[in-house]
């Protein structure tokens, strides 16, 4: 087991640079995620920790030690690859015991150590199969005894559930979970899936274009987000663009310019994010804390629209308010039953709570 | 770790660069020097002879190649096309079967087959003397020889070119294009030239520019069947036959040109923008011929097609049971028994020839095993500048025409050099080997890039995250992984090897003479029949190499060519 700690790192593929001026630092037996969009440096940083790739400036450290110009070998990591890289000529059992056998252990430790690990990941009985006659999930699982089964310093997976499909994925998401917190191995996780990392990680890095925009537990991320990209990344939300209008007591008052109205947000760490006066504003509020409310309601924040979409999903119910210049509030709902079906045309207000309302800056590119 | 990364680039690329320099950069360049000598000093009389007045026979020996080549090119397509066409979108009685059988003339060695049809179609052929028994006839009715016969077996043995790009081009349309095509209106023949034609374009294309490449190269049809008629690959070889290497270097430098130029059309034209489609698991659709004289018309087309196909395959097999003496004077053989394949291992004369090209070719195929799988490993898994090159520098060898290759080895190792490690190879053993394994290199290394480029990268970087060094990674994972593909591709190799005549004739020594140089002693000696048991052996082994490429290692025969 050992922290990862990557200083200052930056890499650049000729002109493009996938990672600029990275700074983490992931502690022992964390369960840590990277999250981002396609393209955004995820699986590049992952190799230059894996060793694959060398960065252009920066260094890497495991447990203060500085690893930067260690080849993969060397490494002492696991990685579980998106397409799993199984070695295809070769049975479970041979795949598993690959990194033994590199490691010279003797015969019976290597027997017993794969035959654990395959029981670990329920695989034992399939031992002799070769991997091409294995389904999806079960080479997932291959893949995931064949690097636990180096007792690795640290685990790398690089979207290993984008292959499967959606129940497997689940049934996948806790297994490798329960196996984490057996082995109590640091863990990094890429994803591009917001649940999958909202519902696993310990915590999790938000990058966007190969720059990182927040490291934080997925509540934090979830509910304090740094900045409008992380907002509309992670979860649903509605932003609307604003200016800072007066200071009110335990209140700050912002206006949006499309509606022309104010907005009241609570003074709080929680609601009004770290920003520079020099910055563009928005504020965000997820479809689950705004209400719809009668149209006859007065009070802060209530804005006037009628409903114009009305999307039933089984465990809860979208309602889509278009206000009067056209803007598009999302407003979501558990399943309460026919009594808060809406009719669409409706005339309504809905309110934005001043304590669930959270301004933050935009994204500076 | 970057500078470990490249040190092993350049470790990998020494000795690939070393071995295509010495065997193949440097011949070809000795070759060129030696056209422009006369008597030793710098000159160009060489090439003024050739194009010049005073010898006009070089010139039309160049215009009669590429005339017969385009004349090649047009038969192939006229047979190959048409066939494919019938045997892949109807469907009738047998078609799966005489489908298979239209790839058939891959498996007879160029000479094997041109002797088979001399003994078909030719003079004193089966075919013309029973048509004339037949019908009472004063004279033979129809004979092969000279230009028709080169024509006829350059058909017979490239269309297979042509049948099989047409063949996997139309099993790769997407069947709705067709389907939206008559959905919009259009009828049957409109659909054909406006939508198959078209996307059938790119590999009629490829296949006729590898038709006539072939066919510039072409050696044994001319050789046995030409007569007085003038080719420029054969004009090499009497050069050299009449001591005249200067001469011989200059056509062979002239018919490298003509070769590269080609090469370099043909890349440039594959680099086009290529609208093939991805689109994959679409089962070819086949309209099942209803009509039963349409169906019975196909069925004999086939029948037809596989009986002619055939005949050369099956004359070998007669002409093999008549032992010496057993087919002089007389219209038809008069002797059947096994008694050629008897001395074949009775008598050491007869047996040595064999044994001379299992070894040669079995050398010259663990050469192309070990530098196939590396040099393909070096192109696809590593970066380096200047891999263009390395890359035109390995397809070189499949340009060149066998006999330029012959010549350049004679030119290169005629003396000693330091590739020769200071001997003259000319003249020894060790020659034939070697200009095998120049010839070979770029079909291994074809058939070991195709499967390497399958391997997807990170089966190589899971190995090396599990602690394995380099050279581990290379012998457990990477060379199982591709074992298929390289050894496919040597097999080829091997095979082709055994039944390379080209190089062989202008290189071989009495002690080393190959199968093929005693195909041509026997005929000579007019004892057709051992000639043809010879001819047996060779196409038995292709059979078996078919067989084991297509059962174990899963590789179709039409990847082969
Ligand atoms: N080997 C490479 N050579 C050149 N560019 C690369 C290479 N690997 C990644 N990139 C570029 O770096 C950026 C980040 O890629 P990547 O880390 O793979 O993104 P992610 O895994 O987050 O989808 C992309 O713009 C990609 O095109
Ligand atoms: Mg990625």
């Amino acid at each position: 087991m050992s922290t990862v700690n990557l200083s200052k790192i930056t890499k650049q593929f000729g002109s493009v640079t996938a990672v600029k001026n990275l700074d983490l630092l992931i502690n022992e037996g964390e369960f840590f995620t990277f999250l981002g969009p396609s393209g955004c440096g995820k699986t590049t940083t992952l190799r230059m920790i894996a060793g694959f790739y060398y960065p252009t400036k920066g260094k890497v450290l495991f447990n203060d030690k500085d690893m930067t110009a260690v080849p993969p070998e060397k490494r002492n990591t696991g990685m579980v690859f998106q397409n799993y890289a199984l070695f295809p000529h070769m049975t479970v059992f041979e795949n598993v015991a690959f990194g033994l056998k590199v490691r010279k252990l003797n015969r019976t430790e290597m027997k017993k150590r794969v035959e654990e690990v395959l029981k670990k990941v329920r695989l034992e009985q399939y031992m002799d199969r070769q991997v091409s006659q294995l389904s999806g999930g079960q080479q997932q699982r291959v893949a995931l005894a064949r690097a636990l089964v180096i007792e690795p310093d640290i685990l790398l997976l690089d979207e290993p559930l984008s292959n499967l499909d959606a129940r497997l994925r689940d049934e996948m998401r806790n297994e490798i979970l329960r196996l984490q917190r057996d082995y109590a191995i640091t863990t990094i996780y890429v994803t591009h899936d917001q649940v999958e990392a909202l519902t696993m990680s310990d915590r999790i890095a938000v990058f966007n274009m190969g720059v990182c925009q927040q490291i934080g537990s997925p509540i934090e991320i979830y509910n304090e987000p740094v900045n409008d990209f992380v907002a509309e990344f992670i979860g649903e939300t509605n932003l609307l663009p604003v200016i800072f209008e007066e200071q009110a007591d335990k209140q700050r008052v912002y206006r949006t310019q499309d509606l022309d109205v104010s907005i009241y947000v609570v003074d709080e760490k929680p609601h009004i994010a770290n920003y520079k006066d020099s910055d563009e504003l928005v504020m965000s509020i997820r479809p689950e804390a705004v209400q719809i409310v009668g149209e006859e309601k007065e009070g802060e924040n209530i804005l006037r629209g009628e409903v114009s979409l009305v999307q039933f999903t089984g465990a809860s119910v979208h309602t889509y308010v278009t206000l009067e210049n056209g803007v598009t509030i999302r407003t979501t709902d558990l399943n309460k039953g026919p009594s808060i079906y809406l009719q669409e045309g409706k005339k309504v207000n809905v309110q934005l709570p001043a304590n669930q309302i959270r301004v933050i800056p935009k994204a500076r590119m | 770790m970057l500078n470990a990364q490249k040190r092993k680039t350049i470790l990998l690329l020494i000795p690939i660069i070393l071995v295509l320099v010495g065997y193949v950069l440097y011949p070809s360049i000795e070759t060129m020097i030696e056209s422009f000598k006369r008597n030793g000093t710098f000159s160009l009389e060489n090439y003024q002879d050739f194009f010049g007045e005073k010898a006009n026979a070089n010139l039309e020996a160049l215009w009669n190649s590429v005339w017969i080549s385009l004349l090649s090119v047009f038969f192939s397509a006229l047979i190959g096309i048409p066939l494919a066409y019938i045997f892949n979108r109807y469907d009738f009685p047998g078609r799966k079967f005489f489908s298979s059988i239209a790839i058939m003339p891959i498996v007879l060695p160029s000479l094997v087959g041109v002797m088979a049809f001399m003994y078909l179609y030719g003079e004193a052929g089966l075919i013309p003397n029973m048509i004339k028994d037949l019908f009472r006839l004063s004279e033979v009715p129809f004979s092969i020889g000279g230009i028709s016969g080169i024509l006829i077996v350059h058909a017979y043995t490239m269309y297979p070119y042509f049948y099989m790009t047409t063949s996997s081009a139309l099993n790769n349309i997407d069947p709705s294009l067709e389907e939206s095509a008559y959905n919009l209106g259009a009828n049957r023949f409109e659909v054909f030239w406006k939508i198959t034609f078209p996307l059938l374009t790119p590999g009629l294309v490829a296949a006729s520019l590898l038709v006539f490449m072939v066919s510039m190269a072409s050696f044994s049809a001319p050789f046995l069947l030409a007569g007085g008629f003038r080719v420029l690959s054969l004009q090499i070889y009497f050069s050299k036959m009449n001591g005249d290497l200067e001469m011989a270097a200059t056509q062979s430098i002239i018919l490298t040109v003509v070769s590269i130029s080609f090469l370099l059309f043909m890349r440039w034209y594959q680099n086009r923008r290529d609208y093939r489609m991805a689109s994959k698991g679409i089962g070819a659709h086949r309209s099942e011929v209803n009509n039963p004289f349409l169906k019975w018309c196909m069925v004999t087309i086939g029948i037809l097609a596989m009986i002619i196909l055939l005949l050369p395959h099956a004359t070998l097999f007669i002409l093999s049971l008549v032992p010496e003496g057993g087919w002089t004077w007389q219209t038809y053989p008069q002797i059947f028994n096994l008694d050629n394949y008897r001395l074949l291992f009775d008598d050491p004369n007869i047996w040595d020839p064999v044994r001379n090209s299992l070894i040669m070719s079995f050398i010259a195929c663990i050469g192309v095993f070990v530098f196939g799988i590396i040099t393909s490993y070096a192109l696809v898994k590593r970066k380096f500048v200047g891999k263009n090159l390395l890359d035109i520098l390995v397809m070189i060898p499949w340009v060149l025409p066998a006999t330029v290759v012959g010549m350049n080895m004679i030119l290169a190792f005629n003396k000693a050099s330091i590739f020769s490690f200071g001997h003259i190879l000319v003249g020894t053993f060790w020659i034939l080997p070697l200009a095998y394994f120049v010839r070979f290199i770029p079909l291994v290394v074809r058939s070991t890039t195709a499967v390497l480029e399958q391997m997807d990268d990170s089966i190589e970087e899971a190995a090396q995250n599990l602690g394995a060094k380099w050279f581990y990674t290379f012998r457990r994972v990477v060379i199982p992984i591709i074992m298929p593909g390289v050894l496919s591709g040597t097999l080829l190799a091997f095979v082709q090897a055994v039944g390379e005549f080209p190089t062989s004739v202008l290189l071989y020594t009495l002690g080393n003479r190959p199968i093929s140089i005693e195909i041509m002693n026997q005929l000579r000696m007019f004892n057709m029949g051992q000639a043809a048991a010879y001819g047996m052996i060779q196409v038995g082994l292709i059979a078996i190499v078919m067989i084991i490429s297509s059962k174990f290692f899963k590789v179709k025969a039409d990847n082969a060519l």
